[in-house]
């Protein structure tokens, strides 16, 4: 520092002191050159950019939440004598894990909203997620160069799943109980390994007296962990690649329009980390969630109905409802389908949404950098395969509270579970075949509206008697916006004769991948932009019709 | 070729911002990108006013946000832990909790709302551009990095050595198979604990409401009864892993409606000892209609006829509840003939 | 002033002349469905040996007289008669053949009532069917467990005594008169319009299902209305 030979005299003893403190730690850490890169970043606004901001806020508070719930929670599964202060519970015997959750509740001041919040926003949390991948799915913005970034977001999603079922069963109570139970037999139907699994997990026969220690440190420990690195990663890919954006006057694949990092985004993103922990904690204030002292210490042999898992895991549990009995026995073995095909079905369903961005990019081919989102209806096929998906998600979701459904719409309960099992096939393909109708009526509508202008609402009667709608035309950023998007065509499958004339094999992936492009790019599945020529075909024609 | 090779005029026309002068709809393209719209201003920007305004209004949230957090601390220290107070709609809560919440919610909640409208008010809102650059480096760091690590592959040797390179391969294979091995006594091996429980031959039937053993007259026609082995107690050590697999369902048909034989010989006059534990995934069953003589199990909707030998007649489960058998005592008390025939709850791979 | 044998006599003219207008009371309301002596026919089942409980039950819950033999199961709903006038059908059908007696405030009141036993005892026999804190549950087909908020404890002392529709029985043989006490006891302290619900609102006191919904269109929601606003552009100052 002595031997600054910089041209520009430095007088660094006598700056400001924060400036100080930052030459400071640029000597040894290099902050400068990170802020030079990040400090004034653009970030677009949009409501639906700050889906993933609700997600990452909850994770936030639910870890600080999470911190202050182990200093008073005794993840210990020895039977005590309840004898606090919840009059109902009195003398009853149960763990040391529901008791103290019980004095969370009941003695600790502020123990209860703390517990509530934590719970709220993990349910907040999960449903983010939700919402938020279903908006990265919907607008394309999976595309190149974000598939890994979608991939940690998928993980993420399914590790938060498991985070809140282990944290979900830790105090021990009836209905969480009655989970794990369900997890247990779930377990046991695998083939060949399942019951060794049972055993090594529960440390024995169910329940045993270790599985709260043991989902304590997965609920704790090790899940979080990993999802606290995935969460760096993901955001530092975020910042990596910058985000995407809608299309509009101004905004290319090569720019990113926005407001700077510095100051507006730390007032908005910083602000919204406080709206979030704030309207978490109001919610935890006026509404009860798992108030386990009504739900009663577990016992094996207990169960109440509307014995449901939180909402997450309502699909999976909807699945496990519709499935039909079927069991084999063979050769002194069984397969237990109905319990396995589920567990299967489970994995699979949520793979299919995690392997998409893979399966699309083969299909189109494209290997370019995507920063300009999609709408959702210049994509039919796309939208449309995602509505199924949510479709068929949200039918098992149902099938998951089929006795809630059933008893508040005095349904029977044995219906319900047959408009699952027949929705979950059927419900799909309809949706698929709606939302594509929809998308690309919409498409026509966009075409009609760049071409002939937009409804003005205004009413001219011509000289000839006749009435007509004034059709006022677009602003030139209206239209630049409404033919932005991109529109591939079909693949087709290449010659079948080669260079050499040498006639070569057309592989069977190569006819699926045709088949597929047709069914995304074909003349059925986009409606062709307008074209500079029938733009002034129709402009310089007989006006606006 | 390769199938992931799509001829380039199959990829949509990537816009090409060069084309035509950005901002002017011409001739040649009507629909070309007018560039950014001139930036507008807000109220703020031009009334000192507004901007005194959005001021006040930022520092009055911020002072709510720290009147709540008083009013937090002070709710901690008067209220009491276990006040109930009635607030419509909330119902009867607690004081504290509500309190508590409200107060730091709306402490949160307001420094947040006066960031965010410091931000949206008072901060510069005019847009800015960003250029994005390719992810993928060019070429020529591209071959450099290719080289360096060749290079650095050749010095390092392994692809010469191949001693050197299959024996790491094999010691790095091996070693996670320590820690593999140390989960072996995470719990113990299955052999045939799935496939006993606490009840044998002479053990009589306990109710579990009043811990008494009970007589055949006691159990009427359309009653149910939850029965534990005798010996078996709530403070016993095992007794949560036990009764997991031993409560029993006690329900009375009249003989002549009970349709299977076999559970009809099982049963003492009509009364039928069934296993409480689902066969499905092991939830205990026992929403018994005692006019269909159905029972629902409430965790998945299996339903079995227990005038039928239990048997599935909806639902996911895929076999019968056991049965135990039972007979009743010199002493006139009902008791378990045997232990149940086959494994209670769940199936799993080994039940056969 | 009546001698002890007179008071007897007049005790049993009372109820013989009890048993008359339940008797008149039944012909009209009940006979067409029972049977005219209770016998039962078709579309309602045998009266003999269902004791004075189950009147009280049935028909001063509403569910009895019903409207319909069809329907998967009866609702309770307005109740018609007076309670005079149950007690008179009561007091007719017991005659008609030995059954469970209306239970006296005794045996339901809370006196002497073990609220937590109650609750470990309705973990065991009520909550699978009428859930945690007796919201009420599904059966199979359309039947249901109704929510057991704010019934009369008599009610359901009787319903546990007796096992109207497709309700178990749990007869003193095998849960005993204190047991069933304790059960009555821990509903009136966790369902009834003054229980008390801690952490807030009790969403029905359904478990995760309602505490999702609302954690979707409140939480959620609400974070979304607040997303929006953070993210919309500040209004711009009017051109002039």
């Amino acid at each position: 520092m002595s031997t600054n030979t910089s041209t520009e005299p430095r007088s660094r003893g006598k700056a400001p002191a924060g400036e100080r403190v930052a030459d400071w730690a640029d000597g040894r850490l290099g902050i400068y050159s990170l802020a030079k890169a990040n400090m004034r970043k653009i970030f677009p606004d949009h409501w639906s950019f700050m889906l993933g901001e609700i997600c990452l806020y909850s994770f936030i508070i639910i870890i600080l939440t999470g911190v202050y719930l182990t200093l008073f929670f005794h993840p210990s599964m020895n039977e005590v004598e309840y004898h606090g202060s919840y009059i109902p519970m009195q003398g009853q015997l149960m763990s040391e894990a529901y008791a103290s959750t019980l004095e969370i509740s009941f003695d600790v001041r502020g123990g209860l909203l703390i517990r509530q919040i934590h719970h709220w926003a993990a349910v907040i949390f999960l449903a983010g997620m939700f919402v938020h991948m279903m908006r990265v799915f919907f607008t394309g913005a999976f595309r190149k160069p974000r598939e890994i970034n979608w991939l940690f977001g998928f993980l993420l999603f399914v590790l938060g799943m498991f985070t809140g079922f282990t944290g979900y069963s830790l105090p021990d109570d009836l209905l969480s109980g009655t989970g794990v139970r369900f997890t247990q037999g779930a377990i046991l139907s695998v083939p060949i390994v399942g019951t060794y699994i049972s055993m090594f997990l529960f440390g024995g026969e169910f329940p045993g007296t270790d599985f709260v220690a043991r989902f304590y440190s997965i609920h704790i420990l090790l899940l979080p962990g990993i999802m606290l690195g995935l969460v760096v990663a993901h955001l530092i890919l975020v910042f990596y690649h910058k985000h995407t954006q809608f299309a509009g006057a101004g905004r290319t694949n090569k720019n990113v329009v926005g407001m700077p990092l510095l100051p507006v985004y730390m007032g908005k993103a910083g602000g919204f980390f406080f709206l979030v922990f704030g309207f978490t904690a109001l919610i935890a204030g006026i509404a009860s969630i798992n108030p386990i002292w009504n739900l009663g210490p577990y016992r094996p042999d207990m169960v109440s109905t509307g014995a449901q898992p939180d909402w997450y895991m309502g699909f999976a549990e909807g699945l496990v409802r519709a499935m039909p009995g079927w069991e084999i026995n063979f050769w002194g073995h069984t397969l237990v389908l109905g319990v396995f095909i589920p567990l299967v079905l489970f994995g699979l369903f949520l793979a299919i949404l995690a392997l998409y961005p893979f399966i699309e990019s083969w299909i189109t081919g494209d290997k370019r950098e995507h920063h300009i989102l999609d709408r959702p209806r210049n994509a039919p096929t796309r939208t449309a395969f995602g509505v199924a998906w949510v479709t068929a998600y949200m039918i098992m979701l149902i099938g998951g509270g089929n006795d809630i459904v059933a008893t508040h719409f005095n349904l029977s309960i044995n219906a319900v579970t047959w408009f699952v099992r027949i929705g979950f096939f059927v419900g799909p393909v309809v949706a698929f075949v709606v939302t594509k109708r929809i998308c690309l009526g919409l498409q026509r509508r966009d075409k009609d509206k760049v071409l002939h202008g937009r409804e003005s609402g205004i009413i001219k009667r011509l000289p000839h008697g006749e009435f007509i709608e004034v059709h006022e035309p677009l602003s030139q950023e209206q239209m630049y916006t409404l033919t932005a998007h991109e529109q591939y065509k079909p693949a087709e499958i290449g010659p079948e004769v080669d260079e050499n004339g040498v006639k070569r094999k057309v592989k069977g992936s190569e006819k699926l991948r045709a088949k597929l492009s047709e069914a995304y790019y074909g003349e059925e599945s986009q409606i062709p932009k307008p074209t500079v020529e029938e733009y002034k075909e129709i402009t310089s024609g007989h006006g606006h019709h | 070729m390769s199938s992931q090779d799509i001829p380039e005029e199959k990829l949509p026309a990537e816009r090409d911002t060069t084309h035509g002068a950005l901002g002017v709809a011409d001739e040649k393209n009507p629909f070309a990108d007018p560039g950014l719209p001139p930036h507008e201003h807000r109220i703020q920007d031009i009334d000192e006013r507004a901007a005194k305004r959005s001021e006040r209004t930022v520092a009055l949230l911020f002072t709510l946000s720290m009147l709540a957090t008083i009013g937090f601390i002070a709710a901690f220290v008067a209220i009491p832990v276990d006040k109930i107070v009635y607030v419509f709609p909330l119902g009867h809560v607690s004081a504290l909790n509500l309190a508590l919440g409200v107060t730091l919610g709306t402490a949160l909640f307001a420094i947040g709302a006066g960031a965010v409208h410091w931000a949206r008010t008072l901060m510069s809102d005019e847009e800015l551009t960003d250029e994005r650059h390719p992810i993928e480096a060019p070429p020529e760091v591209r071959a450099k990095v290719m080289d360096d690590f060749r290079q650095g592959a050749k010095e390092s040797a392994l692809g010469r050595r191949k001693l050197i390179r299959n024996t790491m391969f094999g010691a790095l294979t091996l070693v996670p198979l320590s820690g593999v091995v140390l989960l072996r006594d995470l719990g113990p091996l299955p052999e045939e604990k799935l496939r006993h429980t606490a009840w044998s031959k002479g053990k009589r039937l306990i109710n579990q409401n009043t811990n008494e053993p009970m007589r055949p007259s006691d159990i009427v026609t359309g009653s149910l009864t939850f029965a534990k082995p005798e010996g078996l107690d709530e403070h016993d050590h095992d007794f949560n892993n036990e009764i997991a697999k031993a409560a029993l369902m006690i329900v009375r048909i009249q003989p002549d409606d009970i349709k299977d034989k076999q559970a009809l010989e099982w049963s003492h006059e009509g009364i039928l000892a069934y296993s409480k534990i689902c066969t499905h995934v092991g939830c205990p069953i026992s929403l018994y209609e005692q006019q269909t003589h159905h029972v629902l199990c409430p965790c998945h909707q299996s339903t079995f006829d227990l005038s039928d030998g239990a048997k599935v007649i909806f639902g996911p489960a895929g076999h019968a509840l056991p049965q135990l058998r039972i007979g009743v005592n010199d002493d006139g008390y009902l008791e378990a003939l045997s232990d149940f025939e086959e494994p209670v709850g769940p199936a799993f791979w080994e039940r056969g | 002033m009546f001698a002890p044998a007179d008071k007897a006599q007049a005790d049993e003219t009372a109820q013989s002349l009890t048993i008359e207008e339940g008797k008149k009371l039944y012909t009209v309301g009940c006979a067409s469905c029972h049977g005219t002596g209770g016998q039962g026919t078709s579309d309602g089942p045998s009266l003999v040996g269902v004791g004075a409980a189950a009147v009280d039950f049935q028909v001063g819950t509403g569910r009895m007289p019903a409207a319909t033999s069809q329907a998967a199961q009866l609702p309770d709903k307005k109740v018609i008669y007076t309670q005079a006038q149950i007690d008179q059908l009561a007091a007719y059908v017991a005659s008609l053949g030995a059954g469970p007696a209306i239970p006296t405030e005794e045996q339901y009141g809370p006196e002497g009532a073990d609220i937590a036993k109650g609750g470990e005892l309705f973990r065991n026999n009520c909550a699978q069917c009428h859930n945690f804190t007796g919201k009420g549950g599904a059966l199979t087909h359309g039947k249901y467990a109704p929510s057991l908020e704010d019934v009369d404890p008599k009610h359901i002392y009787e319903a546990m005594l007796t096992g109207p529709q497709n309700m178990p029985s749990f007869p003193d043989s095998t849960m005993s008169e204190q047991n069933k006490k304790d059960i009555i006891a821990y509903l009136g302290e966790v369902n009834t319009d003054k229980s008390e619900s801690p952490g807030g609102m009790e969403l029905g006191g359904l478990g995760p299902v309602s505490e999702g919904l609302f954690g979707w269109i409140f939480g959620l929601g609400g974070l979304i209305a607040v997303a929006v606003w953070v993210a919309a552009r500040t209004a711009k100052a009017k051109k002039s």
